[in-house]
């Protein structure tokens, strides 16, 4: 469902993304892992436009995203992204949070929206938190918040940018349980990380980047048995 | 000591009518120039041509003094446009565009506090500029500007005092007026001094009020 197409990013002189070819199969889990500052968070800020590439297409269902911008809010709708610093809204409290993109972009009536957010607040843990507001709620929790919001859309496709970069090893396990229960419940997931294991554990494919380009795109099981390429030989012998 | 407040209390409802006056020229730039200058703050966001006018907005009524501002408009332009407002009329329009610049300067100081992530958190969830601006930045932006919106308007009433230069009759020119008519200068100060002080103060408390309502801690 999702192609990026020869993409290039460019801030100033420094290329952050080179030529970039990849496609995100419907339903699957991709982990980019790879190196600080290979491009990894920008790739994945390039398919919802984010960040717009210096060149290249970003298709999403065969919908060119740069060339349509009416489209984009649109296409937006059906991809959830969750951040590495939560991006909650600080003057809303949990469920409003969540019920807000219901009511403004899904035209839902308050009711219906607060429901859902409920549920979806229930769903990841979180159903005794509705009204406290951001700034009392810990890293972990705050995170779980940022990742109902995005799943109350009901999008076809989740990005997630380092989403647990900021938080102790604790809240870490606690959010990467809630991301591993959305494995194969028929969304793509897309997961820039850090944590090597939980990418192993939960990706169906490693995207591998390094230096701007992605070197390879490898079932997982191979991947971390054979990677195809000498770098990523390297870099997970440095892993472990 | 030489106070004596027998000849001014004849003149006390008139002095007090002032307040009216004051009000209602401080209350017009209060309400227009938060419009302006939430506007033109919304607008600079854009950047490109809006911005430098904007600015250039900015600088004129931030860079020349209020009462050049009052005479330019009041006594200048009518040279030049043939047509004379009321001094009511001078006083508002030139009050609401001065006190539109500082709000701007306030307004965008209030939108860069609120950080990017929210607003690309809701870019990616689909909410469309206008909801971004009306229900994500506005509603923080002012609570966190609050405390400086409600210095300009403290500033606003007692600025409203240079309106006596074009013969608006607030509680400033009222004083004069009281002054020559009875020669005392001590007690129609005192009282207009009060007045002022009484008029700020239930601003500032208000603005108090206001503060813990847009809080949510």
């Amino acid at each position: 469902m999702i192609k990026l197409e020869n993409i290039s990013k460019k801030f100033g002189d420094v290329t952050v993304l080179s030529n970039v070819n990849i496609e995100f199969l419907p339903e699957k889990t991709y982990a980019i892992i790879g190196s600080s500052g290979a491009g990894k968070s920008t790739l994945l800020r390039c398919i919802n436009l984010l960040e717009k590439p210096t060149e290249g297409k970003v298709l999403v269902d065969g919908v060119d995203l740069i060339k349509e911008k009416t489209q984009l809010t649109k296409i937006r709708e059906r991809i959830g992204m969750v951040f590495q610093s939560f991006n909650l809204f600080a003057h809303m409290r949990a469920i409003d949070n969540v019920a807000f993109a219901l009511i403004k972009v899904k035209k839902m009536s308050k009711a219906d929206a607060h429901a859902e957010a409920e549920l979806q607040l229930n769903n990841v843990g979180l159903g005794h938190r509705l009204n406290n507001y951001p700034h009392q709620l810990s890293g972990g929790e705050k995170q779980r918040v940022a990742i109902a919001r995005a799943l109350a859309m009901h999008p076809q496709a989740m990005l997630f940018d380092e989403p647990t970069s900021a938080l102790d090893p604790e809240m870490t396990q606690e959010v990467l349980k809630v991301i591993q229960k959305l494995n194969h419940v028929g969304m793509t997931n897309i997961i820039v990380t850090h944590e090597i294991k939980f990418a192993q554990e939960v990706a169906d494919f490693i995207v591998y980047m390094n230096n701007a380009e992605i070197l390879e795109v490898t079932e997982t099981k191979t991947f971390f048995e054979n990677p195809k390429t000498q770098r990523a030989k390297e870099f997970l012998s440095n892993m472990i | 000591m030489n106070i004596n407040f027998s000849p001014i209390i004849e003149y006390l409802p008139y002095l007090l009518g002032g307040i009216l006056v004051t009000l209602q020229v401080a209350l017009a730039a209060a309400l227009f120039g938060s419009l302006i200058g939430l506007f033109m703050s919304l607008a600079s966001r854009k950047g490109g041509w809006v911005k430098t006018l904007v600015k250039s907005f900015v600088d004129f009524f931030r860079g020349t003094p209020l009462l050049f501002q009052l005479a330019m408009f009041h006594f200048g332009l009518p040279q030049l446009t043939g047509w004379v407002p009321t001094p009511y009329i001078s006083a508002m329009i030139v009050f609401s565009l001065n006190s539109g610049a500082y709000m701007s300067e306030v307004l965008r100081a209030g939108i860069e506090s609120i950080d990017k992530g929210q607003i690309e958190a809701a870019h990616a969830l689909g909410v469309s500029n206008k909801d971004i601006s009306f229900s994500i930045i506005i509603p923080q932006a002012l609570k966190n500007v609050l405390p400086a919106i409600m210095n300009e308007f403290i500033t606003l009433v007692k600025e409203t005092s240079v309106v006596s230069l074009i013969s608006l009759q607030d509680i400033m020119r009222r004083y004069s007026i009281v002054s020559a008519a009875t020669y005392r200068f001590f007690e129609p100060l005192l009282i207009i001094g009060i007045i002022y002080l009484v008029l700020n103060i239930l601003l500032s408390n208000l603005g108090k009020i206001l503060e813990r309502k847009l809080s949510y801690d």
